[in-house]
């Protein structure tokens, strides 16, 4: 009886044993893979948004743009739309239309043609107001609010294309609350972006590989344990105090070097982003340098080679596929960077043409414009859109270092 | 006149002392081995010829090391030229990934010559030297890293060869290699004796038997006996070289 | 001989040109560090004292101190640390010390890569979509704290990784000997031995949450809070998101900047005890858990 009590308990035992094993293992397998479900995550979150974005139409939600009914213009593009209204388009006929010239209408406008009593003190009569104005003018172009469409509206509202994608990466301007229509081309952003992020590389590549070199190979043991926790340090300061920094000193020493209106330029955000961008060229190319084989640096140095010579001939080149993937992910880390950029680079979203004007980069434009959107407004799908290109550089960039290390990997056998 | 002396030298890494009072001298045109089992500082003391050990942190050299009478050590010796002089061959066959002519050619151009004609000469008779040329005549241009490891290791020496070093250093050349390789090697190691000094680290006892004409047998950073080899296996005047010899420890 | 002359010393000099400009290159990097540094220092030495670090800011945060700041910066340390922390030891565990090598373990640690890749306003449109308006949490503690945590999660579990991989493969087999199992050998053995260098990784985590500012724009910051947040659905300030603010935006940035000034410090002075903290563990413990 008693040992057989004593059976049942080992059992209980050995399966509570068991079972709490698989259950931890659960659990461990369990967090693993959050990593994984974050990143599907916000891929489906951003791209669910941002592919919202080429679903709409460009006007704002709520408004329709009108003509009269006898207009044969059918279709407008956005790009079309602000150049009507901001008055580069003056006829029709540029637009597919009659030779005459175009009336442009907006509600601010409607007291230039009816009296406040033939609106109506409630507004009721606008309706009728709008549908007459409509009617009596055969070159009007009209942004309206829909609610005051009547049904037996006499004008034609007119279709203006959705989004596409050639405007959203061919457009030149990016106006986002642009009325009657938004302008979303993220051409100058993009450049923005590999404008500011190139020259932030080609400041520090040099300074990151000198120094990368001259720890692994030059300075003695002494000299690198200080170095190393420094440039540790300098990755670990938060972007927005580099921001700060640069704010302060850099922004000003350009303006006053150059004799510049502002000093908030792409200079300035390249220098900060070099800056920012040194550590991560720096840690990862010397880790390469350290890993070249002793005996081929000392096979080189036993043929009288000089360690300069060495370095050049035998270092460099054995761990030039670590140097790049050091300098590629330089580049990754100044393109997704916000803070710092935000602050120094004065966020005109204009095509860069030097170097010494402002800029606007892509995550400085979300850091900026997201929290002014409506949410699930155009605009904010269109900064989830800039979110989807970023991930997409950044996920590519990642691709191409895993691939170039793999390759290293490989050719070590 | 000894082609290298070393007088008194003791060698430190740190605080610990690896090689304490050497005293050797070897004569031009002979092959030296340097045995004894691991640890011993056989390796550090090849290592002082062409001063490797620099390389390393934190060490102190005392004494004299003389090559054709004039102390390596001392200030103002330019160490690249003392390295082209004093080639090494190393433990294990380490042909930088280049091509096999351009791991020939390496020392000379980094020594400074140009013309291409005499390098092209230059590295067809040192592949000729350790009887390579007929394996890898017709594709010079591939990497070195195609080769066998006994032909690595032959490159390996070629190279050292081409920039006409008047003494080689061999780090355990063969212990990585097949029997068959390895006596490729200690064949050309014996033609190799007419032109130039060889001190040899070896662990294999036979070897040191078969190539060398003179043996040092380290012992705890002690050099124990230094003497004729035959001399040195048959009649060893000291104990624990005796040991050694007969397998007793090491 | 004369050539063999020339050439050695055209090799030497070349040698000391290359070096030369190596070291200026090298020290002038250390030169921007220090320029950094020492100006933030310099201007905010003078700002910093008892009040600025526990009052309320005042007159439009040209006056007062930066408490609800720094208060907030702590909640969001803690909050994202709750959340990262465990689930990034966890997973660590499970990738050094369960999971076989093949096709699973190249995936997470691939995910792992790419998250860790992903630029930090990225992570602040997925907090905003996700945790603000999906889950309906708004701005708030709670959601800023998971977006953090998100952010944090990869440099956790490739600290803890390279811990775990630092711990000498016979204690664990010297444990499943004895009869031990898994998780007895992961939990007695192989987790003491790891646990400084787990704790220098949790230190790292911690300094890069507390000056992250792109994550926690729209998820939780807020320009000004007259009281302080009271529980997780609320609003906080933040430090990052303060210097940022006070130093760009209103009307009174001149005015402000001393308190900019001190904010900064308050920064730089974490970021140097984390450093400082990790070195002094590192050392102490002799190892090698890498920063970056």
């Amino acid at each position: 009886m008693r040992s057989i009590l004593k059976n049942d308990l080992q059992r209980v035992k050995t399966f509570y044993k068991k079972f709490s094993e698989r259950f931890i293992e659960g659990l461990l397998m369990l967090s693993s893979s959050i990593t994984s479900l974050t990143v599907v995550l916000i891929v489906v979150f951003l791209f669910k948004e941002g592919i919202g974005l080429f679903n709409q139409k460009p006007v704002e939600q709520g408004y329709v743009i009108a003509i009269n009914k006898n207009n044969k213009v059918k279709k407008l593009s956005s790009a079309q739309l602000k150049n009507i209204y901001d008055q580069k388009i003056a006829h029709w006929s540029e637009v597919g239309g009659t030779n005459d010239s175009i009336v442009l209408f907006q509600m601010e406008d409607i007291s230039n043609y009816f009296s406040d009593e033939q609106i109506g003190d409630q507004l009721q009569n606008l309706p009728t107001c709008l549908n007459k104005l409509l009617d009596s003018l055969p070159n009007i172009i009209a942004f309206l609010p829909e609610k005051y469409i009547n049904k037996d509206f006499k004008g034609t509202i007119l279709d203006v294309n959705k989004v596409s994608l050639a405007d959203f990466f061919g457009g030149k301007e990016w106006i986002p609350t642009a009325k009657p229509s938004a302008q979303l081309g993220v051409l100058p952003l993009i450049l923005g972006t590999l404008w500011v992020s190139l020259g932030a590389i080609l400041l520090a590549l040099p300074l990151g590989l000198a120094a990368a070199v001259y720890m692994s190979e030059i300075a003695d043991s002494r000299i690198r344990r200080i170095m190393k926790p420094l440039i540790e340090l300098l990755a670990g300061i938060p972007s927005v105090v580099y921001g700060f920094f640069g704010l302060v000193i850099i922004v000003p020493l350009i303006q006053k070097t150059f004799n510049l209106p502002v000093g908030e330029t792409g200079l300035a955000g390249s220098i900060v982003l070099g800056i920012m961008a040194l550590p991560t060229i720096i840690t990862i190319s010397e880790d390469a340098m350290r890993n070249t084989p002793r005996a081929m640096k000392e096979a080189s140095l036993a043929l009288g080679a000089s360690k300069w010579q060495t370095i050049y001939k035998v270092v460099i080149p054995y761990s030039i596929s670590g140097i790049s993937a050091g300098a590629i992910l330089g580049i990754g880390r100044a393109i997704g960077e916000t803070m710092a950029v935000l602050m120094v680079t004065g966020n005109a979203a204009v095509i860069p043409h030097t170097i010494l004007a402002p800029v606007r980069t892509i995550p400085a434009t979300i850091a900026a414009e997201l929290g002014e959107t409506s949410n699930g407004g155009l605009h904010y799908k269109a900064l989830f859109a800039l979110g989807c290109i970023l991930f997409l550089i950044t996920l590519f960039i990642n691709l191409t270092v895993e691939f170039i290390s793999n390759r290293r990997k490989y050719n070590k056998h | 006149m000894y082609k290298i002396e070393s007088k008194n030298v003791d060698f430190y890494y740190g605080a610990s002392q690896a090689l304490k009072n050497i005293n050797i001298a070897i004569r031009p045109n002979t092959v030296t081995a340097l045995i004894g089992p691991s640890g011993c500082g056989k390796s550090t003391y090849l290592r002082l010829f062409n001063r490797m050990n620099d390389l390393i942190d934190n060490i102190k050299i005392t004494g004299q090391v003389l090559i054709d009478g004039g102390n390596i050590y001392e200030r103002g010796i330019n160490v690249d030229s003392l390295r082209k002089n004093v080639g090494m061959v190393f433990q294990k066959a380490n042909p930088f990934p280049k091509s096999i002519f351009e791991n020939v050619a390496y020392g000379l151009r980094v020594n400074g010559i140009t013309d291409k004609k005499f390098i092209e000469e230059r590295v067809e008779t040192s592949i000729k030297q350790v009887v390579l040329w007929d394996e890898v005549k017709d594709k010079l241009k591939k990497s070195a890293f195609e080769l066998s490891g006994g032909q690595q290791q032959r490159l390996c020496i070629a190279r050292c060869l081409a920039i006409q070093p008047s003494v080689i250093l061999m780090d355990e050349p063969t212990s990585a290699l097949d029997p068959i390789s390895t006596a490729k090697v200690e064949e050309l190691i014996y033609e190799m004796k007419s032109k130039y000094t060889i001190v040899i680290v070896t662990h294999n006892m036979q070897q040191a038997g078969r190539v060398s004409d003179t043996t040092a047998f380290f012992y705890m950073g002690e050099l124990v006996e230094y003497d004729n080899t035959k001399t040195l296996f048959i009649n060893p005047k000291e104990e624990r070289t005796q040991n050694y010899i007969t397998g007793r420890f090491g | 001989m004369i050539n063999e002359l020339k050439i050695i010393k055209s090799k030497r000099r070349n040698q000391a040109i290359a070096f030369f400009i190596f070291r200026l290159l090298s020290y002038s990097i250390v030169a921007i560090l220090f320029i950094i540094l020492s100006f933030i220092i310099v201007k905010g030495v003078s700002v910093i004292n008892w009040n600025f670090i526990t009052q309320m800011p005042e007159e439009g945060m040209t006056k007062g101190g930066i408490y609800p700041a720094i208060i907030g910066t702590l909640y969001l340390v803690a909050g994202s640390m709750i959340f990262a922390f465990p689930i990034g030891v966890l997973a660590a565990i499970y990738m050094n010390e369960y999971v076989k090598d093949g096709i699973a373990k190249r995936i997470i640690k691939q995910m792992t890569n790419n998250l860790a890749g992903i630029p930090s306003i990225v992570f602040g449109l997925f907090g905003m979509s996700l945790f603000v308006n999906k889950l309906h949490f708004g701005d708030s503690i709670i959601a800023g704290s998971l977006t953090l945590g998100l952010l944090a999660l990869p440099v956790v579990i490739r600290t803890t990784e390279e811990a775990l991989k630092a711990v000498d493969n016979t204690f664990r087999q010297a444990s499943l000997g004895l009869g031990a199992s898994k998780w007895q050998t992961t939990r007695r053995v192989v987790l003491p031995i790891a646990f400084p260098n787990i704790i220098t990784g949790l230190i790292l985590s911690v300094g890069r949450v507390s000056g992250e500012t792109a994550p926690i724009l729209f998820t939780v910051a807020a320009y000004f809070l007259p009281k302080l947040p009271t529980s997780i659905f609320d609003q906080a300030m933040a430090l990052p998101y303060h210097l940022y603010e006070i130093s760009t935006s209103g009307t009174h940035i001149e005015e402000s900047r001393p308190i900019a000034y001190g904010t900064a410090l308050v920064l730089i002075i974490i970021v140097l005890i984390v450093n400082l903290l990790a070195n002094g563990l590192r050392k102490y413990f002799g190892n090698k858990v890498k920063m970056n």
